[in-house]
């Protein structure tokens, strides 16, 4: 039955040449050693040295790393409770409004989350800086962790928790050394998630950062909106080669249940 | 439901719940009731920039001074200025239209995944996945690249000889679509495929066999089973497109106004809170459908009974 037309050949092809042209295109033009962005000028590194010497971008580079780094920890830890809560609490007072709240950070626009925490912040007369971006972000990526954890929590056989339960196990001790290790790829995928998100986000981090804590989104986005520069161009490629070799190292280290994984959307049930 | 494993002891079952729900009380819902109340209040040169500050101190002569105070000028001044009605109207035009161009590009990717071989598949939907993972502001930022006034797009047109002088492609609606439909591609081939790949081929053999042509079994079969992946990669793509900035302010033009700009101008430049708080709640109410349907749709997904 499964016959592959010349359409659904051309379809896929077109489709993913669509996608990696743009970033492909991006990625040659850091090397150009000509200043011009559209002149090819031979390959060089210059770029790259200059960005050496960009302390900003640095420190900016900096500050998103530690960002992203505590908001994920964070958010992987409250989004895998949070699944935990809706696969396996069964009913609860304010259920309804628990698994509303735990959705809808996912599509929620941006420029709501990000003024509404603002503006949260403001009334508790919170400084903001640093930890307030952590707090919008983990905020933010939580619902991510939930929403693939949760599909995993789903997908796999209860009897083995109910064994360790029935034969005396403690259920904290059941959780750890049972349920995690199953579920243990998804919040790492969950984690991982939160971080690069974390990572990317400009338009909550504009919102609720204050002096000191410029992040890497906003400092490219300050740069990027005076026009295109050679420079952007090289800090993109590195951030490109990280998330790259990141998402091939995860999932060679999952390759066991890839195949599976990747059916259910590499984990990102929508 | 029933209460199963691994909580059964109701206290660690109640500790579980009461993690995440009360850190998202706490920075989901009571920021929007903040909205709320402050697209309610004025606008005045002071730290914070709004007025009545709510004095729980003052007690009930605190509270009766704060509800004096509360005024609909915010509401009042989107209606009377069609600044603000015309970005509404231009965001549901964009968010509409891009996504049905997003259907259109990324159903035949995902149909032509799912028909390609199996120990293909993965390596695919991992393909599609993958830009998602870098990042947002990179993406469209490599359009800028080649979009611009002596970018590429116009470089190659020229010597195909198709254009005599460059174009402008750059902060145009074109340079737009394009953006929202390069960035928010994967959210539409992942529920779609997710879909097609449990449809059964025998329902597609049986139609052939009772003599139906491949596209009218497309048409008649494959395409309304796949409808609750059609809804989600639509409701995925239109709801935060509607809310988007960062695309419309890069790539687009003045003339391509839409409400999250409305809302980060009035907020970052004019300082004008009750109004951007006024505006985000109006969005919101234009989204609340859709979310809930969204939420409905999620549910179900993951298996749950709504």
């Amino acid at each position: 039955m499964r016959r592959t037309s010349a359409f659904n050949v051309i379809a896929v092809l077109a489709g993913l040449a669509f996608l990696y042209l743009p970033i492909g295109i991006l990625v040659i033009y850091s090397f150009n050693a000509s200043r011009l962005v559209t002149v090819w000028g031979g390959w060089s590194l210059a770029w790259y040295r200059e960005l050496l010497h960009d302390d900003a971008m640095i420190a900016a580079a900096w500050t998103s790393l530690r960002i992203a780094a505590l908001s994920a920890t964070a958010a992987t830890v409250l989004g895998t409770l949070a699944a935990v809560a809706l696969t396996r609490a069964g009913r609860f007072h304010g259920r309804l409004l628990f698994s509303g709240m735990a959705y809808a950070p996912l599509v929620m626009p941006e420029v709501i989350t990000g003024l509404s925490l603002l503006l949260l912040f403001v009334a508790m007369n919170i400084d903001r800086g640093f930890w307030t971006v952590a707090a919008a972000h983990t905020t933010l990526t939580m619902c991510f962790v939930t929403v693939i954890v949760q599909s995993r929590l789903i997908g796999f056989d209860r009897s083995l928790e109910e064994a360790a339960l029935d034969l005396g196990c403690p259920p904290l001790r059941t959780f750890m050394t049972i349920t995690l290790p199953l579920i243990g790829p998804a919040v790492i995928a969950g984690w991982m998630l939160a971080f690069s998100l974390s990572l990317d986000d400009l338009v909550i981090a504009s919102f609720t950062t204050g002096p000191g804590a410029t992040t890497l989104p906003i400092r490219i986005y300050s740069e990027v909106r005076l026009g295109v520069k050679p420079e952007i161009n090289a800090i993109c490629t590195i951030k490109i080669t990280v998330v790259a070799l990141g998402t091939i190292a995860s999932s060679v280290i999952a390759k066991r249940g890839a195949s599976r994984r990747a059916r259910e959307g590499l984990g990102i049930q929508m | 439901m029933k209460r199963s494993a691994p909580l059964r002891r109701p206290g660690d079952s109640r500790l579980v719940v009461l993690i995440p729900y009360l850190w998202l009380l706490a920075l989901f819902l009571v920021p929007f009731v903040i909205v709320l109340k402050i697209s309610f209040s004025q606008t005045v040169m002071a730290l914070p920039p709004y007025r009545p500050v709510l004095d729980l101190a003052a007690g009930w002569t605190g509270l009766k001074d704060f509800a004096a105070h509360l005024t609909t000028d915010a509401y009042a001044l989107l209606g009377s200025d069609d600044l603000y009605l015309r970005s509404y109207l231009k965001s549901l035009e964009v968010a509409g239209l891009s996504t049905a161009l997003l259907l259109a590009i990324g159903y035949p990717i995902a149909y032509g995944i799912v028909r390609s071989p199996r120990a293909l598949q993965p390596l695919l939907v991992m393909l599609v996945v993958l830009p998602f993972w870098t990042s947002f502001l990179i993406r469209v930022y490599a359009w800028m690249n080649i979009l611009q006034r002596d970018g590429l797009l116009n470089d190659v047109l020229m010597r195909l000889q198709l254009i005599d002088a460059p174009r402008v492609w750059l902060s145009t609606d074109t340079a737009v679509y394009i953006g929202l439909v390069y960035s928010y591609l994967p959210f539409m081939v992942l529920p779609l495929y997710a879909v097609l790949e449990k449809l059964d081929p025998a329902l597609l053999e049986a139609a052939a066999d009772l003599g139906c042509t491949r596209l009218r079994a497309f048409w008649r079969v494959t395409f309304p089973l796949s409808l609750p992946g059609v809804a989600a990669g639509v409701l995925l793509c239109f709801i935060p497109i509607t809310g988007e900035f960062v695309i419309p302010d890069l790539l687009g033009g003045s003339r391509t106004l839409m409400i999250g700009q409305t809302l980060w101008t009035e907020f970052f430049s004019n300082r004008d809170w009750p109004v951007a708080s006024a505006i985000a709640v109006a969005l919101l109410a234009l989204l609340l459908v859709p979310i809930l349907f969204y939420e409905r749709l999620q549910k179900r997904a993951i298996g749950e009974t709504p």
